[in-house]
Parts: C-alpha cells; structure tokens; sequence
C-alpha cells in the first residue's frame, strides 16, 4: 500500500469518527432538552417535587373516612415586584380523608396601577401533593386586579384517603408572580 | 484538505499548502495559523496560566476582602461577581485548557502519531478561547457589571435577578464549550486513528487512556451544559417558562440539569489529573506502574458512575428520602475505584527506588492532599451530615483540596516533568523545589482552616462574616496571599528553562518510560512523520 492511500484510508476512517461524535453531540443537546418533559413526567408519576394538579379535577373518592384526620395549612407569600396583599383567610383547617373543604384566600392590589398575577401552589411533604385533590382553584387561572381593587378567592378540595398514614399535617403554599407583561390570552 | 491531516512525506519534500505545519512563518503569524500539536499545546499551556493568574488576582482580592469581618475593600454586588469569575475562569479557563494542552503535546508523542488528527480544527478550538474570556472578562467593564450569580449560575438568580449580564454569560459559555468539545472530539479520533501500528488500547500510557475517557466525557455533558444555559437565555430575555414557576416551570429542574454537567464535570477535571501522576509516580520510583488494567477500569468506571450522583449536590432541596439514599449510595459507591488507584500508586512507590525531583514532590503531594480532598467529599456524601455542611466553607474547603492541591498540582507535576522535552533545558530544581514548597505550606494554610470554618456555620459566598470566624479568616488570607505569591516562582521557573540552562538529554528521568523520550529534547517540530515500531 502506498502513502497516498494510506492517508486516504486515514482520512475517511477520522472523518467516519467525527461523524459519529457530532451525532453524539446533537443527541445530547437533544437530551438536555429532553430532561424538561422528562422531569415533568417522572414528578407526575411520583409527585415528587409537590406539585399539584394544574386543572380541575372531578370527586373521585369512595367516602370519608371519619376515622382519621388531617391538618391542612395554608401559607402565602408573595414574590418579589408585585404590590399585593395576599393571605389566607384561614390559617388551618382540618379535615377527614375524602371531605370536600371550601377555603377563601384574600387579594389586594396596594398599587395604582393595573396588575394580573399568577399564583403558583406546592404542597409539603411532597409526596403527599398527589393525594391533595383541587376542585375547583384560583390558581387554575390568573387573577387581573385593577388599582386598589380587592377580592376573596376560592378553593374546593378533597384529601386523597390514600394518603399514607405517616402523614397527619399538610401544608399547602401559595407563590404570587405578577404576570402582567406575559400573558396569553 | 488533502495533507494537512498527517505529514506523511519526509520534511523536505512539501509543497505549499501545508507550509503552515512547517513552522516557516515567523512572529505572531506562526502562532496564529499553526497546526501543529506542539505550538498548539504551547498556546493551550500559557493561555491556561495567564488566566490562572487573572482568576487568582481575583481570588486575591477575595481574600483581601474576608481578611477580618465587615465590608471594606469591595461592594457585596462586585464581591460576588468576583467570587462568580473567579470560579468560571478556573475551571473554564485555567484547569481545563491546561490539560488540553498537554494532551496536545503529549498524546501524539505517547501513541508515536505525527500530528493530532484534525489539526486545522485544533486551532480553531484553540483561538476562539482567548476571545471568549475576553467577553466574560469585559463584563467587568459593562455597566451591568459582571455575571454575579454564582459560577453555578441557579435560577432564578441569573434569570428573573440576573445583573442583566446573562446574554454575555451565555455566549461566553457557548464559545467555551465549542471549543471544549472540538478538543475533545479531536483526541479520540487522534487516540482512535492514529495510534501507531502495535499499539493496542492496553498498551496505551495511562495517561492517554484518561485523556480518552475524559473527551468521552467532555462530548457527553458539555452538551447538555449548551442545553441548559440556552434555556436560561430563552427565559431571561424570551418569555420561557423552563426554571420560572410563575409559567408553570421550576427552579429545581435547573439544578438537576445543571448538576447533571456538573458532576461528571468534576470528573472531567480530575482524570487527567490521575493519567499524569500515574506517569510520574513509576518514574521516579523506579517501578512500572503497579496495576495497569485496573487503573483503566476503575477510571472508566469513575466516568460511568459519575452521571448517576448529581443530586448529591442538592440534598437540601427538599428530596424524598429514597432519593436522598439513592445519591448518597452511588456517590459513596465511586470512593471504590478512588481508593483503587490510591492504592495503586502507593503499591507503585512500594519498594522502589524513590527519588524525590519536583514532579515527584508534587505527584506525592497529590496522592496525600486529593485523598484528603475525597474523604472531605465522602463526608459531605452523607445525606444527614450534608444538611450541616451545605453551603459553607466546608464545601469550599473539599473543592479546592480535590481541585488545587489535585488537579493543579498535577498541572505542575506534568510540567516539571515535560518542561525539558518542551524546552530542551532542565528547569532550576532549587527553584522548583522552593515553589513545591512554599505552595504546599501555603495552600494547606489556605484550605485546611476552611474545614473549621464550615463545620462551625460560615456560609459561602458572603463577603462579611460573623466575629467569631475573625481568627481563622485572618490565617486563610495569609495562605491565600502566599500560595498567590508562590505561583510566580513557578513563572520565574519556565522562563529561565526556555532561555537556557543545562541542556536536557532525551530521557533526563532516568525511570521514564514512554515514546516521548525517545526523541531529541527539545522535541522536533515533527515528529514520528513515520511510525515508530512497537513490541
Ligand atoms: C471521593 C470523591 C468525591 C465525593 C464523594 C464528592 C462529594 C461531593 C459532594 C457531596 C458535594 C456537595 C456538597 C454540598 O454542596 O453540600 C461536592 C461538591 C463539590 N465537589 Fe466533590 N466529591 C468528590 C470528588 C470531587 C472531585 C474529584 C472534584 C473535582 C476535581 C470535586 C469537585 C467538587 C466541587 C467543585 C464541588 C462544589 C460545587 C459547588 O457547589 O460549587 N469533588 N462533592
Ligand atoms: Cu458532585
């Protein structure tokens, strides 16, 4: 074999490598990407980070069981740059496994202008976020409210009865972002 | 396209498309459009310790700052844009780029290759590099100021609170990560297709193997680092909702994909780092290195294991608890092949004859302070202990064992040890022992209080302190300004060795094995255009 194909074979046996590492490149960037469903999919099926569910869901659990009772605590706070007040309206409540709860929260925008917030809930442990079950939630949409105005906000819920036993206290919590540059409708 | 690939040719029959590999042009232009390994290395090497001195200027300030409790040299906001520089060029522009270098240099001359690979795109991955720090460093100058975020970069301090120099940022760490995964891509088709005829893969130095595994590495997660900082980018100035909970994302999620680039990152700065004291320590002790094939596998299986243990930087972010075991197993799991090539290079020195020449120093003292550097980390492993030590000066304390006392002082050991086939001189041993140890003194006056300082409660990334902490920041401070002291030793030591000094025979350790010394010293501008034989 002489030098000049020598170097040729070289070249597309490199060129055949680099191919392969691009393409491992790219898949990974994919990958990174890929993480963000991914994330989402396995909190869902685990309910790991507290999330809870972001649409209504329907009652769907067979009766109360009287025998035991939770504590659900509602906290609040609002996130930096929005001017509202923003409370529970009580602080705790408790309830039975599968007892449907109805609970206001209170707003107030303590500025002039014009302001649309978002209020984004967790709950605490988070493995009990699957059980705590949303009726019906102001945080299912955002909230517009003009200068000064105020508003009481409602929130129906059930806890799941197949929530594990250790768990005797929730803690339910309420970030308000103001969402007012970034809305869709 | 055709001959720039491999000189195959004897040096006297070129024709002019390649003059550029021949070293003909002069002046800046020879450095410009070289594709040469070597000068490619060389560019590599000193671009890695101009920025280590500018990090560590950095760092000197730093420490000026902490010297005793209250504010009085800087604003908190410059502080923590220092504390945020400073971590991305040492890692980004000092650690790394170093052990690119030397495996510019090296790696061909190990595997008897004329040339890496793709030589053209070697000088490319090299010259975009000092353009990148330029723009992270001339955010200094910005009127938002420099990225303040931590080198870390959480959402949403560098989203919704970022300074306004997330754009730069995110372009700087674009750029550096091309570059980090062109170098990469052309080590392993360089250690893939060029090896010389006989040179199977266990027959490969050590040293080339982790540079191997560490390019597979840097190809896998540098990715997904260029993922997650677009993300950011796309959140912070276009309306997307990866990290922002208002939008239905969440912050977390950045940690996650964060630490799943930054472990294995980690990873990436420390193998070379075993590849070089795995060469030095046989040599000087006279021995072959005691373990070879378990040496590949357990770094092999250091890189594998090092993508399922990212979470074990995120202990306090609310895990539940089969996660929170799950991380603290795997990541106790990787102290197994650690402690292999511990033991193997002290069964290396067992019994040999040692001597004990710079290199060798700093291999040693390699071996003893990264050790420490790991058990720091096997601490910090441990779920319930972590909660404590998170965040503080503890944590400090492991990185800068594993990474300054490690992977730097591998840096300096491979240099010692090259600095005569690089140069063609002995270096000054008077000299590079008096930087040996004046550093080691130093740095261990620098890091080891910092344990203390830890486990007692001083939080990281704070410009002001607590007045209990006054003592020992006042004996950090003077490590600090010492061991920053003691690097200009190491710059006194390389320039002497290139203007002159005793003249270097082709294999001055008399224990050295390997194809690098069987060529002159200096090493030629070519060399092994034909292949050497290998039994
Ligand atoms: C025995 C091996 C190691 C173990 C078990 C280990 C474990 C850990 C743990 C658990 C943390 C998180 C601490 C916290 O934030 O609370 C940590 C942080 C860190 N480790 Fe290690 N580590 C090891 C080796 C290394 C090596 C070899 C390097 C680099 C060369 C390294 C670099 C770092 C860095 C840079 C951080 C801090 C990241 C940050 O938050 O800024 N570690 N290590
Ligand atoms: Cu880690």
């Amino acid at each position: 074999m002489n030098k000049g194909t020598e170097q040729k074979n070289i070249q597309s046996s490199n060129s055949k490598v680099v191919k392969k590492l691009v393409l491992i490149v790219f898949g990974m960037f994919g990958f990174g990407f890929a993480l963000v469903p991914l994330y989402d999919v396995f909190c869902d099926i685990t309910g790991l980070n507290g999330k809870t569910n972001g649409a209504s869901v329907a009652y769907a659990a067979d009766g109360i069981d009287t025998s035991r009772i939770i504590t659900v605590q509602f906290i609040s706070r609002t996130a930096q740059g929005i001017p509202w007040q923003f409370e529970p309206m009580e602080r705790e409540v408790k309830v039975h496994p599968g007892e449907v709860k109805f609970v206001k929260f209170y707003a107030k925008n303590e500025s002039n202008r014009d302001i649309i917030g978002q209020a984004v809930p967790s709950v605490s442990p988070g493995l009990a976020a699957a059980y705590f079950q949303k009726i019906e939630c102001f945080c299912f949409t955002q909230q517009p409210l003009k200068g000064g105005e105020e508003v009481e906000m409602g929130l129906q819920f059930y806890v799941d009865p197949e929530l594990s036993e250790d768990i005797s206290t929730l803690t339910l919590s309420y970030t308000l972002y103001d969402v007012t540059g970034k809305v869709d409708s | 396209m055709t001959t720039d690939v491999i000189e195959q040719e004897s040096h006297d029959s070129h024709d002019d498309h390649h003059d550029d590999s021949h070293g003909k042009m002069t002046g800046i232009k020879r450095w410009l459009y070289t594709t040469n390994h070597k000068d490619i290395g060389t560019l590599y090497l000193w671009f890695s310790f101009i920025m280590f001195l500018t990090g560590g200027a950095m760092a000197m300030v730093i420490r000026a700052e902490l010297f005793q409790p209250g504010l009085q040299i800087v604003e908190p906001d410059f502080f923590n844009q220092l504390t945020t520089v400073h971590g991305l060029i040492m890692v980004f522009g000092a650690i790394m780029p170093a052990f690119t270098g030397f495996a510019n240099w090296m790696i061909p001359m190990m595997i008897g290759a004329p040339d890496m690979a793709l030589p053209r795109m070697n000088n490319w991955s090299f010259w975009i590099l000092p353009f990148d720090f330029a723009i992270l460093i001339g955010s200094f100058f910005m009127e938002s100021g420099a990225p303040n975020f931590g080198w870390t970069f959480y959402a949403p301090l560098s989203t919704t609170y970022s300074n306004g120099s997330t754009a730069f940022f995110v372009f700087a760490v674009h750029i550096m990560g091309i570059s980090s995964i062109m170098g990469a891509i052309n080590i392993v088709v360089t250690i893939m297709n060029l090896r010389a005829p006989g040179m199977t893969y266990m027959k490969m130095p050590l040293f080339v193997w982790t540079f191997f595994i560490t390019a597979y590495l840097l190809i896998a997660v540098m990715p997904v680092l260029a993922g997650v900082v677009t993300m950011l980018l796309t959140d912070t100035y276009f309306g997307t909702s990866f990290f922002d909970a208002a939008g239905g994302g969440d912050p977390v999620m950045f940690q996650h994909i964060f630490w799943f680039f930054g472990h294995p990152e980690v990873y990436i700065m420390i193998l070379p780092a075993f590849g070089i004291v795995s060469t030095i320590i046989p040599a000087f002790s006279r021995k072959p290195l005691f373990g070879y094939a378990s040496m590949v596998y357990a770094t092999s299986s250091i890189a594998l294991l090092s993508f399922i243990v990212w979470a074990h930087h995120m202990f306090t972010t609310g895990m539940p608890l089969f996660g929170e075991l799950f991380f603290m197993y795997c990541t106790m799991l990787i102290a197994v092949p650690t402690g292999v090539k511990v033991f193997n290079w002290v069964a290396t020195m067992w019994r040999g004859s040692l001597s004990f020449e710079t290199p060798m120093l700093f291999s040693l003292a390699f071996v003893i302070l990264f050790t420490i550097g790991g058990f720091s980390g096997l601490m910090l492993a441990m779920t319930p202990v972590d909660f404590q030590y998170h965040d503080t000066y503890f944590v400090v304390a492991h990185f800068h064992y594993v990474l300054v006392t490690g992977s730097l002082f591998s840096i300096f050991a491979g240099a010692y040890y090259w600095l005569p086939k690089w140069t063609g001189h002995m270096y000054s041993e008077s000299l590079g022992k008096w930087h040996f140890w004046c550093s080691l003194i130093s740095v261990n006056l620098l890091f080891f209080p910092m344990h203390f300082l830890g486990l007692a409660g001083m939080p990281r990334r704070i410009p002001d302190y607590a007045l209990q902490f006054a003592d020992f920041n006042k004996w950090v401070s003077i490590g600090g300004f010492a061991f920053g002291l003691s690097q200009l030793i190491f710059l006194v030591v390389v320039i002497k060795c290139i203007k002159g000094g005793e003249k270097a025979a082709a294999k001055p350790w008399d224990g050295a094995e390997g194809l690098e010394w069987t060529v002159a010293s200096p090493a030629p501008y070519h060399t092994f255009s034909t292949p050497p034989k290998i039994d």
